[in-house]
């Protein structure tokens, strides 16, 4: 009996305003961890399992979860209609995943005309020391930073971020693209207009709009790391 | 040991031969030894230019496939002791050749030549991979227009991805009065695009079309604007500075007046 008392403490269920945190102990084996949340979602009468939709967060702590053990817990949770899965976390990750992190963070100077027919495609945020001519492409995960004229096509947030902005000295894209929206230009572009500009995803309208440079503070607070 | 200079474009119908002939021509009026290589094969138009159609005897691919020596395949010019040619096959296509067949081709004649001009095809394709093979130089040859400018920037991307000196600039078949209006575009619009050194800046000449026709290239002319514009390009190669061809119309008497007085 105080053995099955002892195991039943693997998986702890705490109620917060926000909703439910479900705690999952990181020694024991990820079989037992099932089973004892089916056990526990199961048999257990609380208000707080039967009532209306709540929101719920797994914490694996120190244990690393792989894909099909999300999987897992996923498919137990949704026995239960009215748990709705907000997200799992873990303390750890893979070195792979954080590498992937690092390389997403980076920002990657690159000094060269990119021409027409190249395609640069970076993993972070692009710095180009140079122009993007007709026909060229310019890909980031990040955000895009031209010292150059922009003529070509630029595409930021290629892994679908919408923060993501794209920055020229000379804004006259043929194209830009931010995680999957899609502008075309203007079939020409006004003489004027010299200074700097940036394209971003518009909250209200969730189209690709252009600014001028100096009001990317107001619309996009979180590019700056001097907080 | 001499150098190789491939001339090409991208785009066809730019002026590449033109070129290749001209620049030939203008080098060994300097008195260089110059060799003349068509890799347009199948549709070889160098001989026709040059006026060397009718003492083809054996070409290039014969050359690559060693059905000849090097020296039976060369055709001396008519006018020039030092100016040579190697005509492109006529009856193969591109894929005939190897780019290592034409690096061995084009060292081989480096020995015995000051310059070898490489005239290249247009495309981006096998026959363009041959040209530049062999090439220590390059030049881009480009008409002030958008399509043939978008072509000459991505050849130029692909030259920088070569191991040889950065390509040079030829803007070819200018209309200075429709640069002028607007309605083409200028020289410093096409340089600040593909942001290469300007070699020179071509005039559309009907004398070069008429030399053309008659096999003698325009650079043999004494005093057409064509002809003295592909002599200074060939004096920029040499390595001398010569300034850039006023693109000035002669004003006439008057006008130079009305200048002198500040009037225009």
């Amino acid at each position: 009996m105080a053995m099955v008392q002892k195991l039943q403490h693997n998986v702890t269920i705490k109620g917060t305003k926000d909703g439910l945190v479900l705690l999952l102990d990181d020694k024991c084996s990820f079989d037992l961890l099932v089973e004892e949340l089916n056990d526990k979602l199961t048999a257990g009468s609380s208000q707080m399992l039967n009532g209306p939709v709540i929101s719920v967060k797994v914490k694996a702590g120190n244990r690393y979860l792989t894909a099909e053990q999300k999987e897992k817990l996923i498919e137990v949770l949704k026995q239960k209609e009215n748990l709705n899965l907000d997200h799992i976390e873990s303390e750890v990750i893979t070195k792979a995943e954080a590498e992937e992190m690092r390389k997403d963070a980076q920002v990657v100077t690159v000094s060269k005309v990119v021409r027409s027919g190249q395609v640069l495609d970076i993993q972070g945020d692009l710095l180009l020391i140079g122009d993007v001519n007709p026909g060229a492409t310019v890909m980031a995960t990040g955000n895009i930073y031209i010292l150059g004229s922009l003529k070509g096509i630029a595409h930021c947030g290629t892994k679908g971020n919408e923060e993501a902005i794209i920055a020229a000295s000379v804004m006259k894209p043929s194209q830009l693209r931010i995680a999957h929206h899609i502008n075309r230009a203007p079939d020409s572009y006004p003489e004027l207009g010299n200074e700097m500009e940036f394209a971003y995803i518009s909250n209200e309208e969730k189209q690709i709009r252009i600014d001028r440079i100096s009001a990317v503070h107001r619309l996009r607070p979180k590019l700056n790391s001097l907080l | 040991m001499g150098e190789a200079i491939v001339i090409t474009s991208g785009k066809g119908g730019v002026g590449k031969t033109t070129t290749s002939a001209n620049l030939g021509t203008a080098l060994a009026l300097s008195g260089k030894k110059v060799c003349l290589v068509d890799t347009d094969i199948g549709l070889r138009n160098l001989d026709v230019l040059m006026g060397l159609e009718n003492r083809i005897i054996y070409d290039l691919v014969d050359v690559a496939e060693e059905r000849c020596k090097l020296k039976q395949a060369l055709i001396k010019d008519k006018r020039f002791e030092c100016l040579y040619l190697l005509p492109a096959a006529q009856t193969k296509d591109k894929s005939s050749i190897t780019p290592e067949q034409v690096k061995k081709i084009v060292q081989e004649l480096k020995q015995d030549y000051d310059y070898v001009i490489i005239d290249c095809p247009a495309g981006i394709e096998q026959g363009f991979k041959n040209a530049i093979a062999g090439a220590d130089k390059s030049i881009v040859v480009t008409n002030p227009e958008t399509a043939s400018m978008r072509d000459a920037d991505r050849i130029i991307g692909l030259l920088e991805q070569e191991d040889m000196e950065p390509p040079k600039l030829i803007v070819n078949r200018l209309r200075n009065h429709l640069a002028k209006n607007g309605d083409m575009l200028d020289v410093d619009e096409i340089v600040s695009v593909l942001s290469i050194e300007l070699l020179g800046v071509v005039i559309d000449d009907e004398n070069v079309i008429k030399a053309a026709n008659k096999g003698e290239p325009v650079a043999l002319q004494p005093d057409s604007k064509a002809s003295i514009a592909y002599r200074n390009i060939a004096r920029r190669i040499l390595g001398e500075s010569v300034p850039l061809l006023s693109l000035e119309e002669d004003k006439g008497f008057f006008g130079k007046i009305k200048t002198l007085l500040g009037m225009k």
